[in-house]
């Protein structure tokens, strides 16, 4: 047992599942620059996929196309092998299980954090069912159950607006799960946390893994080192430069002389 | 409900208080007390206070739409003119033979208009609940079709407020046309009755002041309720994380649309309670200055709290009322002055400084 009390979950990550995600060739440009170029890749049902690569290499961009912000040139983005993302928009996508961490936290400021959760709740999401909307006992379970995973119980009444900086962060993921998504997309999750702070986050995200998938985009090696188990994702220049283990991928000369070399 | 509301949020009780005090009280010593009695409230003064419970309910309007959702309304005052024009449809039709033509089946203007038959879009306008049904029909489906592509196209922020505005203009230009049927330039007027009775006698106007009263009240109740259930996190949301709104699952649009039809049809209602207390309805009141004036009124008052574009409401149209019979030329200023002032040092209007004040106080 850890400090969280979190224990983190040896999951067999071992090739040949089905894939969750499956983007084939997908292609983005703005006004002639390509932040995506041919660019496939493959999540497995359960897996904690790290993504890695300098500045402008299509990070964002590609969490972008997943989610239906952004609609690719061309390429092809699936779900779970039948539901095709890019005739989707952001709520539909979201819905069928697929939610986002923004880079920059954003948590619903005015909001307490219960109420930030209470939102994100898995449930109808009509205007009029959110206008009688009532939780139920099991609902009320789940937000407690959420708190305590992400270390927030004691502070469920306070504004969100007043948390620290790395408590967002994990308030942000709480939203996530109170989703019950199949694929968890996190866009930097430890930046501007405190040592401390991204232990406890590797932890969190550890735990988490295998009953969903998890892409997690990060530019703190340390942090990637920590929670990379099995593979990792190299992105250069709007395509996969390589794929593999954390090992294999940091001996690579191609990731030392693009990204790791400095 | 009531005692719940008491616990939370005793401005709010005591405001409704205020108002139902007044739209008790004024009409009932109109008619109880003796014209030179103390206690005598003048036939003006019923009317100036209806007036202004009125803008309160519009006032009100704004807030769910730009105080709660973010969305800067510059055209509110279309969705009231249109309220107002439908009910002043009604009290022209039950104008009759009265008129200074004396044609039975034509308003006067129709009549000058050399116009032999009644245009279709004001068949059944002779019927009270018909022209009720349509004082939210017609600023409710404006609202939609408006918000409907506005918000799918994610119109925001400046862009939105300046199409509303513009909306509120060309609705402006059309209804000064004759040819429009609503009796161009000099709009609607000469009323004589509402449901049978006299509209010039006491017991009438006092009673509008009372509906407008209670109306208000009302709206408000439903209001708060509204914004306190999950739909009004959901907005408040929308206001602050648009996007991450949209990631959660929700479609922001369907939000925004549904606040902006319910605040079309306040809108609505408090035009249509307007008209027949001021006896007449003419296009300036598509003024986009008129628009423009409703949000400060809600900015001085404090948005996003309901109350404060109650409060605001009253304040300004009260200092209206003084200045412009005091000295008319400096009423224009008087409001910008205070509209500046308000922004810079009471950023959350009164009603936010206030509550501030008594948070202060607790701690």
């Amino acid at each position: 047992m850890n400090v969280l009390g979190l224990e983190a979950r040896q999951v067999d990550n071992s090739p040949g599942q089905k894939p969750i995600l499956y983007l084939e060739g997908v292609s983005v440009s703005f006004d002639g620059f390509k932040a995506l170029n041919n660019l496939s890749l493959y999540i497995d049902t359960g897996e904690l996929r790290c993504l890695i690569g300098p500045n402008g290499a299509g990070k964002t961009t590609l969490m972008d196309v997943i989610t239906g912000k952004t609609k690719p040139d061309s390429g092809s983005v699936y779900f779970g092998q039948t539901l095709d993302l890019l005739k989707m928009d952001e709520p539909a996508i979201a819905e069928a299980g697929i939610c986002r961490k923004f880079q920059k936290p954003s948590v619903f400021e005015m909001l307490s954090v219960f109420e930030n959760l209470e939102l994100a709740l898995a449930t109808h999401k009509g205007v009029w069912a959110t206008l009688f909307a009532k939780l139920n006992n099991h609902q009320r379970e789940r937000i407690e159950q959420v708190l305590e995973t992400i270390g927030l119980t004691e502070h469920r009444s306070q504004l969100a607006g007043i948390l620290s900086h790395g408590q967002k962060q994990w308030l942000e993921i709480g939203m996530l799960l109170m989703q019950e998504p199949k694929v968890m997309l996190v866009d930097e999750p430890v930046a501007g946390m405190t040592q401390q702070e991204v232990e406890r986050t590797a932890q969190l995200l550890l735990s988490l893994q295998g009953e969903r998938s998890i892409i997690v985009v990060e530019h703190d090696m340390e942090f990637v080192r920590s929670i990379a188990q099995h593979r990792v994702t190299v992105l250069h220049e709007g395509s996969v430069l390589t794929e593999g283990t954390m090992e294999e991928v940091q001996n690579d000369p191609r990731v030392k002389q693009v990204y790791l070399g400095d | 409900m009531l005692a719940t509301l008491y616990k939370q949020d005793k401005l709010a009780i005591g405001l409704l208080g205020c108002i139902a005090l007044i739209s008790v009280l004024v009409p009932v010593c109109n008619l109880l007390f003796p014209v030179d009695s103390v206690m005598h409230f003048s036939a003006y003064t019923v009317s100036i206070m209806g007036k202004y419970l009125t803008f309160a309910l519009l006032g009100l309007s704004l807030d769910l739409i730009w105080g709660y959702c973010g969305i800067l309304a510059l055209g509110q005052g279309a969705f009231f003119a249109l309220g107002g024009y439908a009910m002043g449809m009604y009290l022209m039709r039950q104008i009759g033979n009265r008129s200074v033509y004396g044609n039975p089946l034509l308003p006067d203007f129709m009549v000058f208009l050399n116009w032999t038959e009644l245009p279709w879009y004001w068949l059944g306008f002779d019927h009270f609940g018909f022209a009720a049904l349509m004082v939210l029909v017609v600023p409710g489906l404006l609202a939609f079709v408006f918000g409907w592509l506005a918000f799918r196209s994610r119109v925001t922020g400046v862009y939105l407020s300046i199409i509303t505005q513009a909306l509120t203009y060309a609705l402006l230009l059309a209804f000064f046309r004759n040819e429009m049927g609503f009796g161009g330039n000099n709009g609607l007027t000469d009323f004589k009755d509402i449901l049978g009775f006299n509209i010039q006698s006491e017991a009438v106007r006092g009673s509008l002041l009372m509906v407008s009263g209670l109306v208000l009240i009302g709206a408000f109740m439903a209001s708060r309720w509204v914004m306190l259930s999950k739909l009004g996190r959901v907005v408040t949301a929308v206001r602050d994380q648009e996007s991450r709104v949209r990631f959660l699952g929700y479609r922001v649009e369907h939000f925004k649309l549904w606040v902006f039809v319910l605040s079309a049809m306040l809108a609505g209602i408090a035009g249509a309670l307007y008209v027949p207390q001021v006896g007449i309805i003419n296009p300036s009141e598509f003024s986009p200055l008129n628009s423009l004036e409703i949000v400060i009124w809600v900015a001085i008052g404090g948005r996003g709290t309901l109350y404060g574009a109650i409060v605001g409401a009253v304040l300004v149209n009260y200092a209206k009322t003084l200045l412009t019979g005091w000295a008319p030329e400096i009423w224009l200023f008087f409001l910008g002055a205070t509209f500046i002032l308000v922004t810079i040092f009471l950023p959350d209007g009164l009603v936010g400084f206030w509550q501030r004040h008594k948070h202060e106080q607790k701690q």
